[in-house]
């Protein structure tokens, strides 16, 4: 059973992830957008959606941080767990704010402006349906572990076996002790990676850096291979 | 110098009768979809009036086209890239549909459906986006010939410049219509505002597309374009603009907007432009200098140094000799009479506008004049400021000699047309009032009141070797996919997913505006 969820699950998952962004990149280039919606609704976008953003980017940081680095390797520069614990809760409490009302704000736009309503797909019910779900739970554990509770030091157990599941050596005992809303959390995460190839959430790898430094006008001839910018 | 041609468009506002063909045969090729309701890649507006989208040309409200910074460089009026890309979240720019239009279909079925009973059966308008009733209140053009203008024309950007006077008299004294297209600019605001790089410019032709694979709608051309002349498709999310109907320039035939105007007052050409003079040309402090500025980036194609360099960058001979017989440099810069529709937004725009004469015809038979009598028309070009003002700020950037002087010029050539016709005689002083000789008035003449079909068009074909090239650029077709043009019929590659360029085409996650 603890094989199943925190081995096969997450493989499943990750294949579905990478496979699943590769098809859809070669097959369907037209569809790969963040489809819009602001010529239909602005007023709450505009809050919403700059809310939403900044507190999912911030937390994506902090999930890489906290996931990533080995509790070694901080305390190694000096960092204390004691420290370590006051500055991501603190951190990860005002981006999860920001993330849950802007995901309210969003969310209420979506079902007060019938324009907004009316031309929402079912990719997007299901999206913001899983995506809701993750944001819950995941400010569950935070809130009700480590603001409320005593704290749970994830670092020893669920980033390791995050790790291991990267590393390709998986150990699922990790999980088995783990409070059970970090458990919740971390199972619809991997539902919602399963699913972001096939959602809107594409627009993601396509955040336009590269406009910092590009010629301001783009000129294309027929001699360039189509498709491409010169 | 780096020659590039571009194909570009003259209109003859004197003759535009504001019947909307034009944009009816437009919305029929290009946007009868889903996801484009509102949308009209060529609109035909009354001015004054608030346009469309309203008060698109309130730059200070929505910040499109160019301005130049403290020190003199080119820079969007939207802000610089870091800005911009922060703001990419929610563009604080962006029109919203009630400022274009809340698009409107009827329940039809109604008519046919409806039990036998006393009364005959009504239909009621239905948003076109949400199913819901509801009640039309504007339009793209709702302010037609005047309409509700004691109202709304007051909200006209260009009046609001002018003198208090001036707002409250100009209904009863001018009214024309505007017909708009995409610019084709020379210095497109929308390529460089576009964070992917999916708009470009055609180096052969330099009509400016978006390419519909690559845009992922972050939407910053639609607010960036001061003349409003890019599109959200809000069922996929995506760019669309004017094409300048590509495909049929390339065949060499006239837009479909030129081809069905009924006033023939459409002239489509080349000019060929010197591409590297154009930022320098962009650049200039004076707005008022800008509409100069442009003309002399533009190349006399009977020049031999000019058509050589030509040639050395790959403009074919053909195209050289059309661009020789060319309207638009005709118009533009031998005889001078079209001009720029705001050239203070620093786009190089290459739709250009021969400015009404009838507004001021008008004013002088109100006043009990003959608007026949030369005399009496080039006084009332001088003295009459309103027309004259509003005019200067929508062709020169409000310098009203220039629009003063393209106005005697076509009071002139009626003038010298009509003594010619009746008694032969033709007055040297008003030849030389305006600075045209006999000969450049009367062919002007011909190609402004004659208008031959080939006169007016002269578009050369893309070369055959290439056409097949340019439409494999544009992806197939540009707007081919689910919601594109190419959908809107049958396709059966919607059902095989095999597409004419050999990919697979699985259109699988953009859903239906309205069925959720
Ligand atoms: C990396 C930089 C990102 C940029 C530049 C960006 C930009 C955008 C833009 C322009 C929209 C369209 C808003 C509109 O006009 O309707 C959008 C929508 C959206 N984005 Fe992002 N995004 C980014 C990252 C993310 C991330 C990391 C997530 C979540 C994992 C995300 C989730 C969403 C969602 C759910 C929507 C739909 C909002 C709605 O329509 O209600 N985005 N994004
Ligand atoms: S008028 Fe056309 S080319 Fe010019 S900025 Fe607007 S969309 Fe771009
Ligand atoms: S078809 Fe010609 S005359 Fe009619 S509105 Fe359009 S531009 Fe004017």
């Amino acid at each position: 059973m603890s094989v199943a969820l925190w081995v096969v699950v997450p493989y499943i998952a990750l294949t579905v992830f990478v496979v699943g962004h590769v098809w859809r990149w070669r097959v369907d280039q037209f569809g790969w957008t963040t489809r819009t919606t602001q010529v239909l609704e602005s007023r709450l976008l505009r809050l919403g959606s700059p809310l939403f953003h900044l507190g999912v980017l911030a937390a994506i940081g902090g999930h890489a941080l906290g996931l990533l680095v080995p509790k070694g390797w901080t305390e190694a520069v000096g960092v204390s767990e004691h420290a370590y614990h006051l500055v991501s809760v603190t951190a990860g409490t005002v981006a999860g704010v920001m993330v849950v009302a802007g995901l309210a704000l969003l969310l209420a736009r979506r079902l007060t402006s019938p324009r907004v309503r009316r031309t929402t797909t079912r990719t997007d019910k299901a999206l913001f349906a899983v995506m809701a779900v993750v944001i819950l739970l995941g400010m569950a554990g935070t809130v009700g572990e480590n603001l409320i509770g005593g704290g749970y030091d994830y670092r020893a157990t669920i980033a390791v076996w995050f790790r291991g599941v990267l590393t390709l050596r998986p150990d699922p005992s990790l999980m088995t002790g783990v409070p059970l809303i970090f458990q919740l959390h971390a199972l619809s995460a991997w539902v919602f990676l399963a699913m972001w190839p096939f959602t809107r959430l594409v627009h993601v790898w396509s955040a336009p850096v590269a406009y910092l430094w590009r010629p301001y006008v783009v000129y294309r001839r027929r001699t360039a291979r189509p498709g491409s910018t010169r | 110098m780096r020659v590039l041609a571009q194909v570009a468009m003259v209109m003859n506002l004197d003759k535009c009768i504001g019947c909307h063909t034009c944009s009816v045969t437009c919305k029929q090729t290009w946007t009868n979809r889903d996801g484009v309701e509102y949308v009209w890649f060529n609109n035909v507006e009354t001015k004054p009036g608030v346009g469309y989208p309203k008060r698109y040309e309130d730059q200070e409200r929505w910040r499109g086209g160019w301005q130049l910074d403290r020190r003199g460089r080119l820079k969007l009026r939207a802000g610089g890239r870091a800005r911009r890309l922060l703001n990419l979240f929610a563009n604080p720019d962006l029109p919203q549909l009630d400022d274009y239009y809340e698009p409107a279909t009827y329940d039809y079925d109604t008519l046919i459906n409806a039990p036998a009973g006393p009364h005959t059966p009504v239909i009621r308008p239905k948003s076109a986006i949400t199913g819901d009733d509801m009640a039309i209140t504007w339009g793209a053009n709702w302010e037609d010939d005047l309409g509700g203008a004691p109202e709304h024309a007051h909200g006209d950007p260009n009046l609001a410049a002018m003198a208090e006077k001036v707002r409250l008299e100009f209904d009863r004294t001018f009214m024309f219509h505007l017909p708009r297209i995409c610019e084709h600019c020379l210095n497109p605001a929308c390529v460089a505002a576009c964070p992917s790089g999916a708009m470009y410019k055609r180096e052969e032709d330099g009509i400016v597309l978006v390419d519909q694979d690559r845009c992922r709608g972050w939407r910053m051309c639609v607010s960036s374009c001061p003349y409003k002349k890019v599109y959200v498709n809000h069922r996929t999310g995506k760019a669309e603009k004017c094409t300048f109907c590509f495909p049929r320039i390339e065949a060499g035939q006239p837009t479909v907007c030129a081809e069905t105007c009924v006033g023939r007052l459409r002239y489509i050409g080349l000019v060929l432009y010197d591409a590297d003079a154009v930022l320098d040309a962009a650049r200039v402090a004076d707005p008022r200098d800008l509409l100069e500025a442009q003309r002399k980036v533009f190349l006399d194609p009977d020049d031999p140094a000019v058509a050589e360099a030509a040639r050395a960058s790959g403009i074919s001979d053909d195209w050289i000799e059309a661009a020789r017989r060319s309207p638009i440099y005709r118009l533009a810069m031998r005889y001078r009479v079209a001009l720029p529709l705001h050239p203070e937004y620093r786009t190089l725009p290459m739709v250009w506008y021969i400015p009404p004469l009838s507004p001021v015809l008008d004013a002088v038979t109100g006043a009990g004049a003959d608007a026949d009598d030369p005399d009496n028309v080039f006084h009332a070009i001088t003295d009459l400021r309103i027309p004259l003002d509003y005019l200067a700020s929508l062709f020169s950037a409000g310098d009203t000699e220039v629009v003063a002087g393209v106005l005697m010029k076509l009071s002139a050539m009626r003038a010298h047309m009509r003594a010619r016709t009746l008694d032969g005689a033709v007055s040297g002083d008003l030849l030389e009032s305006v600075g045209m000789p006999a000969a450049d008035l009367e062919e002007m003449y011909r190609l402004l009141a004659i208008a031959k079909y080939e006169e007016r068009y002269v578009v050369p074909a893309a070369h055959r070797e290439d056409a097949a090239a340019l439409s494999a650029q544009a992806g197939g077709c540009s707007l081919d996919g689910d919601g594109g043009p190419g959908m809107s019929e049958f396709h059966p590659a919607a059902l095989t997913g095999r597409r004419t360029d050999g990919r697979t085409g699985l259109k699988l996650f953009v859903g239906k505006g309205g069925t959720p």
